[in-house]
């Protein structure tokens, strides 16, 4: 057969796996869905869905950031802690400074929700810098610059908090997490609104190319003339913005600040854009897959929940699915290879 | 004289994959102590016959006799039970382990769960000696060069008691004398009784060294036959089905402008960080708007490290670079870029190519300058008149620009990383090794891309380890010989022996 040939046969055969593989984490969360509703009528209420949406948007946000670190093939254990530190920052500025920490009304004018969120992103941002620069500058493997973060953070936190949680905030800054806009819970529509700017980001926007470009094969990136170390910088950059924009608004639902936010987070986040199809080698993924990804762990946790499965139970069915879920990606790959 | 009994004997085998007929009919026999080339261009079906060899791949159709039995080669464990054996292109060897426990990996010596760490030690040495390898077995194969793991790739196949030894282009990565002397080994080898499955793209290697020869196309046999009574000719018309006069036309030497590029005393030395690094001394050379200048020299010689140094890719210690006579900085590919300089690298796969993303990304990441939309954007429909545009220009042969790369062609990869650097309008073109392992008939397209880009006053600098190559494509010759230039001829006073002699002997042995 000539190349000619070959070119049309294969572009005549409708790839069916391909395509399954594809969407495989959507069938999956619609499945789950039709299950949970099948087995207990409160899941499909709106009230429930939106409730599970916005559980979702937390970690969904430091999920988007996590697809960027995880397209260059790097990964950021730090997000829960850098998340904890930079709550407690934010919940700091917004109640004026530590004396007044658990004063509820009068006492707590604060500097206002502007500059407390502005201060988490801050601190989000210069912790992923510092993380992205060890990682470029004195090449230390992401997994341990970001171990290490992660037990840097979570101590910052606990050292900022001395040991107690900071509490009770102004109405418009609590209205960031627990607010609505019409049906829609205010959480939602920013997690939607940052998935909407990420895909656009590395769908049509230069940079997004050489993401893409640099997790594919960092070698050939840099022959073709990228600036690889800051690209990679760049990432921890962006995960470290969403950790920052995470906090600010966990605070502001929970009402609350403490050093133990975040606990665990990192799974969470790391699961949300693996089962969301997000290669860990590297070079292919979606922010579509992700916000797939988050939507269907908080829809399976949800369900779960509702119907009384112990959350120690939960975590053994989360670990399970996030090593199927490399699993499929790696046969899919396989299976697509042979052809 | 009648044809001895075939000691491995595969008729009518049949491989098919979704959408592409792999193989469809083929039959190879092969003597006892027998050299057996096995030819074809890319694609012809060598790589899926080697698989089904090694036990890696079922055939859908097709009997396979080994002396004289059927046998059935489902798993690479029933290839090996057999004696077949198989040595990639791309060696399978633990770098950070010994040359022994490389060789017994698997099968080491030894009660149950223990190694016999003296008895496995005294046998690889028997070997490795046996093949004229005079290392310690307890040597790390990191230290060993190419040309010492493959032997140690062979020691491990002798180990498992060989009958067929399959060697999928064993040559490519060797200098000549490394070739010579493996081809000492390969006829040992036959004298010892083994047969031999050998896979090149060399062909005067064939007639060298080879008995008997199969030639596939397309899936199916060609030619097969005694190599005494055929010659590289017969061999070339066969494997492409065209005449060969098509291949390495020359070209009309075009008018050659002022110089574009010129280095001037680059030197790069060893250091104890990086031991085995080839160095560069004192390179001067330079190109001009319009010209081919091919490189010409052996492995090692230091070509790919001048072009990766010019280019930025890796640092150096003095000289310096001009452009349009103008001294310039390079400290990395991106300042390379800036100043006009492109480089096609010598390993496609790893070093230029994202093989899971699309046509369309590979062939712009470089030149999203000129598809950019607010700077900040890149606007597909550019992109994507790009990608047409120089799909036509360099007959990319391809169903569509969002089809991932690693889905084309050795020689249609090739096309989309030119692709790539032309749609940077460069000054000077550097291109290593580019027609390394794509077949023929893309190879003619590839060189004539090459006087393209000279007559739109492209300086090219293509380095080459194929002579022929060098002498068709390049206008004026330079060559090295461990990291030093050794000669500069016009391509018209040129002949492979002229050029042999510059690459393999120092300027004072020839002047004596």
């Amino acid at each position: 057969m000539t190349d000619a040939q070959r070119v049309t046969a294969e572009s005549a055969r409708v790839d069916w796996f391909g395509m399954l593989a594809r969407f495989a984490p959507l069938i999956f969360l619609i499945a789950l869905m039709i299950i949970f509703a099948v087995l207990e009528p409160r899941f499909m209420s709106s009230i429930n869905l939106f409730n599970v949406m916005r559980q979702v948007s937390i970690t969904g946000l430091l999920a988007i950031g996590m697809t960027f670190v995880i397209l260059t093939a790097g990964i950021d254990l730090s997000v829960g802690s850098l998340l904890a530190f930079a709550g407690l920052v934010a919940a700091a500025v917004a109640k004026g400074g530590m004396q007044d920490r658990f004063t509820i009304g009068e006492g707590a004018i604060g500097w206002g929700w502007e500059l407390a969120a502005l201060a988490a992103i801050a601190v989000g941002v210069c912790g992923g810098l510092l993380q992205g620069l060890a990682i470029t500058k004195l090449k230390v493997p992401p997994f341990v610059v970001t171990l290490g973060g992660m037990s840097v953070f979570r101590g910052a936190a606990l050292l900022f908090a001395a040991g107690g949680p900071i509490s009770g905030f102004q109405p418009d800054f609590t209205w960031w997490g627990q607010g609505k806009i019409g049906p829609v819970p205010v959480p939602v529509i920013i997690f939607l609104v940052a998935a909407l700017l990420a895909h656009i980001a590395l769908r049509y926007m230069r940079y997004g190319r050489q993401v893409y470009a640099v997790g594919g094969n960092p070698e050939a990136a840099r022959l073709s003339g990228l600036n690889v170390n800051w690209v990679i910088c760049s990432v921890y950059v962006i995960m470290g913005f969403f950790a920052g924009l995470g906090a600010f608004v966990l605070s502001a639902r929970l009402n609350s600040a403490e050093a133990v936010a975040g606990t665990g987070y990192e799974l969470t986040v790391i699961a949300s854009v693996v089962i969301g199809g997000t290669s860990l080698f590297g070079g292919a993924g979606t922010i579509f897959g992700t916000v797939i990804g988050s939507i269907l762990i908080g829809v399976l946790l949800n369900g779960l929940v509702l119907m009384n499965v112990s959350s120690y139970i939960q975590q053994i069915i989360i670990g399970v699915i996030i090593v199927l879920a490399v699993a499929f990606d790696t046969f899919a790959k396989s299976r697509r290879r042979k052809a | 004289m009648t044809d001895p009994q075939p000691l491995l004997k595969m008729t009518g085998i049949a491989k098919s994959f979704p959408g592409v007929k792999a193989l469809d009919g083929v039959d190879l026999e092969v003597a006892p102590a027998e050299i057996h080339a096995l030819l074809g261009e890319n694609g012809a079906g060598k790589s899926t016959l080697l698989k089904i060899l090694a036990g890696a791949q079922s055939p859908d159709r097709g009997t396979i006799q080994f002396d004289g039995q059927t046998v059935t080669l489902g798993s690479p464990q029933d290839s090996q039970k057999l004696g077949i054996v198989t040595i990639y292109q791309e060696f399978t060897l633990a770098p950070d382990m010994t040359i022994a426990e490389n060789v017994f990996i698997g099968r080491e010596p030894g009660p149950r769960f223990f190694i016999n760490w003296p008895k496995m030690e005294a046998e690889t040495l028997k070997l490795i000696r046996r093949i004229g390898l005079e290392r310690s077995p307890m040597t790390l194969v990191r230290d060993l060069s190419v040309a010492e793991q493959q032997m140690v790739e062979i020691a491990r196949a002798l180990s498992m008691q060989s009958r067929v030894i399959i060697m999928d282009e064993p040559t490519s990565a060797l200098s000549s004398a490394e070739v010579e002397k493996l081809f000492r080994i390969v006829r040992q080898l036959k004298s010892e009784g083994i047969s031999i499955i050998f896979v090149t793209h060399r062909l005067e290697e064939v007639i060298e060294i080879c008995d008997r020869l199969t030639v596939l196309r397309d899936g199916r046999n060609v030619g097969a036959g005694k190599v005494s009574e055929t010659t590289i000719d017969g061999i070339i018309r066969l494997m492409v089905g065209r005449e060969v006069n098509a291949l390495y036309a020359h070209r009309e030497a075009g008018e050659v402008g002022p110089v574009a590029l010129a280095v001037e005393g680059l030197t790069r030395l060893r250091t104890a960080h990086d031991p085995h690094a080839t160095e560069l001394k004192d390179v001067s050379l330079h190109v001009r708007r319009g010209e081919i200048l091919g490189i010409a020299g052996l492995v090692g010689a230091g070509r790919t490290e001048m072009a990766r140094a010019i280019f930025g890719a890796d640092p150096f210690d003095s000289g310096r670079v001009l452009i349009d006579g103008e001294p310039v900085e390079i400290h990395s590919p991106r300042d390379a870029i800036r100043r006009g300089i492109g480089l096609v690298p010598e390993d496609r796969k790893q070093q230029a190519l994202f093989l899971a993303q699309a046509i369309r990304t590979n062939l712009s990441i470089a030149a999203l300058d000129r598809i950019g939309r607010f700077g900040l954007f890149v606007d597909e429909r550019k992109e994507r008149d790009m990608v047409e545009e120089y799909r036509q220009l360099l007959n990319i042969r391809m169903a569509s620009g969002d089809q991932a790369v690693g889905n084309l062609s050795g020689g249609n990869q090739q096309k989309v990383v030119l692709a790539r650097w032309l749609a940077l309008r460069p000054k000077v073109l550097i291109v290593d090794e580019p027609t390394r392992g794509i077949d023929i008939g893309a190879k003619v397209e590839v060189h004539n891309l090459l006087f393209e880009m000279a007559k739109t006053g492209i300086a090219v600098i293509a380095i080459s380890s194929e002579l022929p190559e060098v002498l068709a494509v390049a206008d004026r010759i330079v060559t090295m010989r461990e990291g030093r230039v050794t000669g500069e001829t016009m391509r018209a006073d040129a002949t492979q022996e002229k050029l042999m002699t510059m690459m393999t002997l120092s300027a004072a042995s020839r002047a004596a």
